[in-house]
């Protein structure tokens, strides 16, 4: 195996080397560098959607994605200038303004350090959407969608290669979706739950959990499976 | 599994003859589905997903992205009246209400027999026939309640020129008589291009310093020397006709007039970077261009100038006509190859450039239809004679789309550098009725206003450079006194929010957020502190966009409330 190439940088007014290939992000995380993220999972492709990871490159016209830019040698990088982070605090209140993203720790936590104001955007279009309660095994409330796309990922290319999930729409009034809106049971789902896993806020939740945050007993649940079961054994 | 196709005969031989190329036929697929059933239905999306092998969820995906295509019944004939900023000056928000009153329905609603739908569309290429309407496939200009029910003849556009180069046989000659066309000079720098190597090809255009006219102006010779050089195979040279910049009309009325022109550029384009297959993306609107072309490409191939061994040059070279299906971010050159391909319209990430990573992830030249035909004209009449007309850092004649309320709106070459009030006044007449000037919109929906007093500098790269501005696609919209612009800026912060992929989050919750403060705008509702909201929202678009529709979202607005800070309440003298 070639040795990779060594490259030099300067990031917020440190020198620091990586080997080539790696990214701003990963970079800035060598040297204990926090930057926010939202779209970016481990166990999900980078492609730079939510820019909340923007960093400024000195010399670039735009700001640039940490999580998919590659270091250059001799680049000189500021992660929170203050174009950084003027753009991490609208992105904020600007999703505020249209999902439901008080069930997101992380993103709360983001909104404080970049004392996001929650009522910046008065007025502003709501993405509400009915609640999807279709299967057993999870439940999709899409007003709290952030279309961050790990779920379509998980689904497709990334970790199942079931391909239920899709993206409906366009622009701001873009949504996840499946095959003309069909129910999860219609689709190809094999309900392995990784979706589930990588939603970022509370879009897509175990239903177990969903149930018990609604107020019901363990024992009322399991009723309720059995129910739910028999329904389908007299139906078919 | 044998089973009955669930499709019409019609789609099923579409399938038959495509199926085999898999995702790439997608959205031929989709249209065809749409063109037999004037929608989508469910069980003609399975089936063309079995056979082309694309997952269900992708194709509805596909569907709900392109505002032409629909995946619930709609009407037989949809009525499209553009609702941007040309045509809304001249009146379309009235004829929107006329027609629904006549048909007896609401926007988006079909009429009870299914015969009728109406739907406000953006920007239809029509902005010198303003107001401008689609009904079914035949284009309206002036259209009144009348005349978008007996359709009279196809509107052309008006054309103005000292001297004709890249218009020199548009309304002169027969578009689809090639013998015409040869006899009028057409296909003479084939001849010369095909007779020198392909890297003396790119060396002559890069020496006629020529620049991309889809609105970025990228140096053409630079673009195919890149391509060029790669030596992965096969190479794809794409025509962009995705021509829905706001105001822009000039590659319609190219591709409508004079075809075989742009056939001729692309032929060179892919002899010189070594393409043997071309792609001419169109718009779905444009259907009588589409027509046009595809007559054109047919007798071109009839003719052995495309096809295997074009003319005994012993090049081979084949176009394909795609048509797109209403998104305005497809002619962003990533977002169409990712249509060709059958997917929505998202732009890519760049790097990497399509010029190493393009169509099929191939190397690719993407140019415009403007650009190429000035490749035809370049080899015509030589580089060196090219570079006497424009300027020295705009080298060639360039086409100006002149709408709004002006006397002679139409499209204008100018081959002799001019300044934008020259424009207006000298060659278009001055503003119409004798009117006093409110502002220009230059370089169309992603370009700026520019203040009455501020017309004095050349139309070129370098004189709109210097003034803080940029030709883009050389549209020039004219607003009258009787113009409230924030009128004209709420039908921008509609169009952007409209055709706002919403890949990345910038653009997706900024287009929408500004839409909504320029709606209460225009309502005499605005809060305190939208100002500052507005230039937050477009820092942040103009600072942290995937693609340049984010990037520009902002930027007529911006310069509105540098030239009319009134129109946002705020006093002169207090802005900070």
């Amino acid at each position: 195996m070639t040795e990779k190439k060594c490259l030099s940088l300067n990031i917020n007014g440190i020198e620091c080397q990586v080997p080539e290939g790696t990214t701003l992000l990963e970079a800035a995380r060598y040297l204990d560098i926090d930057i926010p993220v939202i779209c970016l999972h481990e166990a999900t492709t980078a492609k730079g959607l939510c820019r909340q990871c923007v960093v400024e490159v000195e010399g670039r016209r735009t700001l640039a994605p940490s999580c998919i830019t590659l270091a250059e040698e001799g680049m000189v990088v500021f992660t929170e200038s203050e174009r950084v982070v003027r753009v991490r605090r609208t992105i904020l209140e600007m999703l505020h303004a249209s999902s439901d993203i008080s069930h997101s720790p992380a993103l709360q936590a983001q909104m404080e350090k970049y004392t996001a104001d929650p009522e910046r955007f008065p007025g502003a279009k709501k993405r509400q959407y009915e609640i999807l309660d279709d299967n057993p095994f999870y439940v999709r409330d899409y007003s709290q969608c952030i279309l961050c796309w790990r779920c379509v990922q998980a689904c497709g290319d990334d970790i199942q290669f079931t391909y239920a999930l899709g993206l409906g729409g366009r622009g701001h009034d873009s949504r996840i979706s499946t095959f003309y809106e069909l129910p999860m049971p219609e689709t190809t789902c094999v309900f392995c739950g990784n979706c589930v896993a990588v939603c970022p806020t509370e879009a897509l939740q175990d239903k177990t959990e969903y149930l018990l945050e609604k107020g019901l007993q363990h024992h009322e649940i399991r009723a309720r499976r059995r129910q739910e079961r028999q329904g389908k054994r007299s139906k078919s | 599994m044998e089973f009955d196709p669930p499709v019409s005969s019609q789609l099923q031989e579409f399938l038959d003859q495509y199926g085999i190329r898999g995702r790439e036929m997608l959205l031929p697929a989709l249209l065809e589905a749409q063109k037999i059933h004037d929608f989508i239905p469910r069980e003609a999306a399975a089936y063309i997903g079995e056979v082309l092998k694309v997952p269900l969820a992708d194709i509805y995906g596909v569907i709900e992205f392109y505002s032409m295509l629909s995946s619930q019944p709609r009407a037989e004939r949809v009525i499209r009246i553009c609702t941007t900023p040309s045509c809304a000056s001249q009146g379309s928000g009235k004829l929107v209400a006329e027609v629904c009153q006549h048909l007896g329905v609401d926007i988006g609603e079909p009429t009870v027999d299914g015969r009728y739908v109406v739907e406000e569309v953006e920007c239809l290429g029509l902005c010198d026939h303003a107001p401008g309407v689609l009904i079914g496939n035949d284009m309206v200009g002036e259209a009144t309640l009348d005349r978008i029910f007996h359709p009279e003849e196809h509107p052309r556009s008006e054309i103005y020129a000292d001297q004709r180069y890249l218009l020199a046989r548009v309304g002169s000659v027969d578009p689809l008589n090639i013998k015409e066309f040869q006899d009028a000079g057409g296909f003479a720098g084939l001849k010369t291009a095909l007779a020198l190597k392909p890297e003396e090809v790119i060396q002559v255009v890069s020496d006629s310093g020529l620049t991309g006219r889809g609105g970025a102006g990228f140096p053409t010779g630079l673009k195919w020397q890149g391509c060029a050089e790669e030596e992965r195979f096969p190479k794809y040279l794409v025509c962009n006709e995705d021509e829905s910049e706001p105001g822009t009309f000039k590659d319609r009325a190219l591709i409508e007039g004079d075809p075989f022109t742009i056939i001729e550029g692309m032929i060179i384009a892919a002899y010189a970077v070594g393409a043997n297959k071309g792609y001419l993306y169109i718009r779905g609107e444009y259907t009588h261009s589409h027509e046009v072309i595809s007559q054109a490409l047919e007798i071109a191939a009839g003719n052995r100038f495309l096809g295997e061994n074009i003319q005994d040059s012993g090049f081979d070279f084949e176009i394909e006509l795609r048509s797109g299906a209403g998104a305005y971010i497809c002619g962003e050159e990533t977002a169409l190859f990712e249509s060709i391909e059958g997917k929505r319209g998202f732009p890519r990430v760049k790097p990497p450039f399509p010029t190493t990573h393009g169509l099929f992830n191939q190397p690719t030249a993407i140019n415009n239809v403007e650009t190429l035909a000035n490749v035809a004209l370049i080899f015509n009449i030589g580089a060196e004679k090219y570079r006497e007309l424009g300027s020295e850092d705009s080298p060639g004649p360039r086409l100006f789309s002149l709408s709004g309320d002006v006397e002679r709106p139409g499209i204008y070459e100018i081959s002799k550098p001019l300044t934008l009030r020259e424009l207006i006044y000298e060659k278009g007449g001055g503003v119409r009725d004798g009117k006093q000037l409110r502002a220009v919109l230059l370089g169309g929906a992603a370009g700026k206003f520019v203040a009455p007093d501020g017309l004095d500098f050349l139309l070129t790269n370098q004189g709109t450079r210097e003034v803080g501005l940029g030709l883009g696609s050389a549209a020039v919209v004219v607003f009258d006194e009787g113009v409230d612009l924030r009128f004209v800026l709420h039908g921008l912060g509609h169009f952007f929010a409209h055709e706002s992929c919403g890949k990345c989050y910038p653009c997706q919750l900024g287009t929408q957020r500004q839409a909504e403060i320029l709606d209460r705008n225009l309502r005499g509702q605005s809060l305190p502190g939208d100002i500052d909201r507005l230039k937050d929202i477009i820092a942040t678009m103009t600072d942290s966009s995937l693609c340049g529709l984010g990037q520009t979202a902002g930027s007529a607005v911006l310069s509105a409330i540098e030239i009319c800070p009134e129109y946002f309440g705020i006093e002169e003298g207090a802005r900070d």
